[in-house]
């Protein structure tokens, strides 16, 4: 009886074909909008994160100084130390690895061709904690470190700048006004998130920065792995402990260096997105409410017009309640092919569009399951009130009807 | 006429409309047997109850007041439901407009009292071709109403009234929309459903010569019957 009433419905929908679409179009915009708005949102959350994860995996960051709101920027804050990077390396549980990093900036030559890039001083423990990898070449030697020689790593976008085609190891540039030699090619790691080139840069040993470039032995930042497993929150307590304790700030006095937590800042940023998309989500979800009454109103012109239909199969013998479920029926099958065409356009949609914006594609399944159930609720909803009324026709009324 | 109930039995049914001075008594105390196997024509110029009566026959619509008995069961007693089930189970009605589902395959309108029923597809199928080969048309299953002669419809109408096999036709007006030989044509069919099948037939006409085909004439006047003519005497 059940599949005789859909089949029933589904002939009444293909008769009126054209009205049926037009029908169904508010419901097929308003699934296609929820599920095109939250695929793409969902996709920038995933292109964030991963951005972030770019960064370095549990990757925290120490300066020096703080970054106060009222724009008065870093004040007198003594710098950082290489002596800091070797207690928070010696005496802070949790963490993995320590990276210490002198930084400038430099305009870097090769043969005719030149650029500005920021030159790092540091040791391997940097491309480590930043999840940097060699592409060609090698890490630093012991002896360079220690000496501070004039070698370096470049990223790949210097290479791409001052050698094109050409082979950089063992080729010699300068950085500012010292000779280095190109030991190592760092393989791309891409954009990361804010439109930060991760590959334009030059790595050389600390004490060559400190030595050649800077002209002094501060450090800029500290890099600090935490352990896997270990939270990043944790870790950044005990470390902003160890740092108060050596930089000598008294019970009551504000840090003067800032600590970063990257697992932070992408949680901040992905729950920032993923409250848009909701938002996005639940106004595309109004045009489906939109849509139902779209129905909810054909299906009322439809009963009238059928009048004398009803009339008929009541007396042949439907009860009232089989009218009804027809109906009901046919503003289900209707909503619901809506729903399975929104959900169709919605993914191609946001597909292109994803494409589009640079941003990975991602089919969110609970999200296209509930415009589905959503949308057959639809017709539950809004066919209810035309259905009943179809139901509570009287046969002889109906059947007298023009 | 033994002790046994017949099929149809009214006793003081009364049909109200409206309150007050607008009142309108469409049934005025009708009493009215009816046998199985007889051929009934309800005669009656307009407003003279006898559509109501053929309503209130066809368990379509109640009566104010009275009794109505239809095949041991108090029809005045039964729920709204019970209305449906006797319909369903006793009764088959042909309307004066045809009444079929437009764009509806004749197979299709004669299966559709069946689909209320729950008769399985293939058994529906089966006995639709059977009632339309009854009347005629086992080479029309496939023609929609609107490919169909007049003539044609109402017969695929009287095969959807046949195909659940009732007690009892309900024919309202059953050649009003029909030519003369159309309406011979009907008639004649109705007559030898009648005859040769024994299934009892009530008709609401006004035209004489069709009534003519019938065995037994009422005539309604004013809410009550006037005459009651047997004119040719049914067999058990």
């Amino acid at each position: 009886m059940m599949l005789a009433t859909i089949l029933m419905a589904l002939r009444e929908i293909r008769r009126n074909g054209m009205r049926s679409l037009l029908t169904m179009l508010g419901v097929v915009i308003g699934v296609a909008a929820v599920i095109a708005l939250v695929s793409v949102g969902r996709g920038a959350t995933a292109k964030v994160t991963e951005d972030i994860g770019k960064l370095g995996k549990n990757l925290l960051t120490v300066s020096a100084g703080t970054f106060s709101r009222g724009g008065g920027g870093g004040i007198s804050a003594p710098p950082l130390r290489i002596d800091d990077a070797n207690a928070i390396r010696r005496e802070i549980l949790g963490v993995e690895a320590v990276a210490a990093a002198a930084a400038s900036s430099a305009q870097v030559v090769y043969g005719n061709s030149n650029q500005r890039t920021s030159v790092t001083g540091s040791d391997n423990a940097f491309f480590e904690v930043r999840g940097y990898t060699i592409d060609k070449g090698r890490l630093f030697s012991r002896a360079e470190l220690q000496s501070g020689a004039a070698s370096c790593v470049i990223g790949s976008t210097v290479r791409t700048n001052l050698f094109q085609a050409r082979e950089p190891i063992g080729a010699t540039i300068r950085v500012g006004s010292i000779a280095c030699q190109v030991v190592g090619l760092l393989t791309s790691k891409g954009q990361a998130g804010m439109g930060q080139d991760q590959d334009d840069l030059v790595v050389m040993p600390m004490r060559a920065v400190q030595r050649r470039i800077t002209g002094n032995d501060n450090i800029q930042t500290i890099f600090v792995a935490a352990r896997e497993g270990e939270g990043t929150g944790v870790v950044a307590e005990r470390l902003r402990g160890l740092l108060r304790q050596r930089r000598h700030r008294a019970l009551g006095l504000d840090d003067d260096f800032t600590i970063r937590d990257m697992a932070e800042i992408a949680e901040t940023v992905t729950g920032a997105s993923t409250a848009l998309t909701a938002l996005l989500g639940a106004i595309a979800a109004v045009s489906l409410v939109v849509g139902g009454i779209g129905i909810m109103n054909i299906m009322l012109v439809s009963v009238t017009e059928r009048t004398r239909e009803i009339g008929i199969r009541l007396a042949i013998g439907a009860f009232g309640s089989e009218v009804m479920m027809q109906f009901l029926l046919e503003a289900i099958v209707l909503s619901t092919m809506g729903g399975v065409i929104g959900i169709c356009l919605g993914l191609v949609g946001s597909y292109f569009a994803a494409g589009a914006l640079m941003l990975p594609f991602v089919v969110a399944p609970d999200i296209v399951a509930l415009a589905f159930v959503f949308s057959a609720l639809v017709g539950v909803v809004f066919g209810y009130l035309p259905a009943r009324k179809a139901a509570q026709l009287d046969p002889i009324e109906a059947l007298r009807h023009e | 006429m033994s002790g046994v109930r017949p099929l149809i039995e009214l006793c003081q049914v009364h049909k109200r409309y409206g309150e007050g001075e607008s009142e309108v008594r469409a049934l005025d105390g009708v009493d009215l047997r009816i046998e199985r196997g007889e051929f009934v024509a309800i005669m009656g110029s307009s407003g003279s109850g006898k559509s109501t009566c053929m309503n209130i026959l066809g368990c379509l619509d109640r009566p104010s007041a009275g009794d109505y008995h239809l095949a041991d069961v108090t029809v005045t007693e039964l729920p709204g439901d019970g209305l449906t089930m006797l319909r369903r189970h006793y009764i088959g009605f042909v309307f004066q407009g045809f009444n079929l589902l437009a764009r509806t395959s004749a197979l299709e309108n004669v299966e559709l009292p069946l689909v209320y029923r729950r008769v399985p597809r293939a058994e529906r199928r089966e006995r639709a071709t059977h009632a339309l080969s009854l009347v005629g048309l086992e080479d029309r299953l496939d023609h929609a109403p609107s490919q169909l002669s007049g003539g044609q419809q109402q017969r695929v109408a009287i095969a959807r009234a046949l195909v659940t096999e009732p007690e009892i036709l309900m024919a309202d007006e059953p050649t009003g929309n029909l030519d003369s030989a159309r309406t011979q044509e009907v008639m004649e069919l109705l007559r030898q459903l009648n005859r040769e099948r024994g299934i009892t037939i009530v008709m609401v006409t006004h035209e004489p010569d069709v009534a003519a085909y019938a065995k037994r004439n009422l005539v309604f006047r004013d809410g009550r019957i006037l005459s009651d003519v047997v004119v040719e005497p049914s067999r058990p």
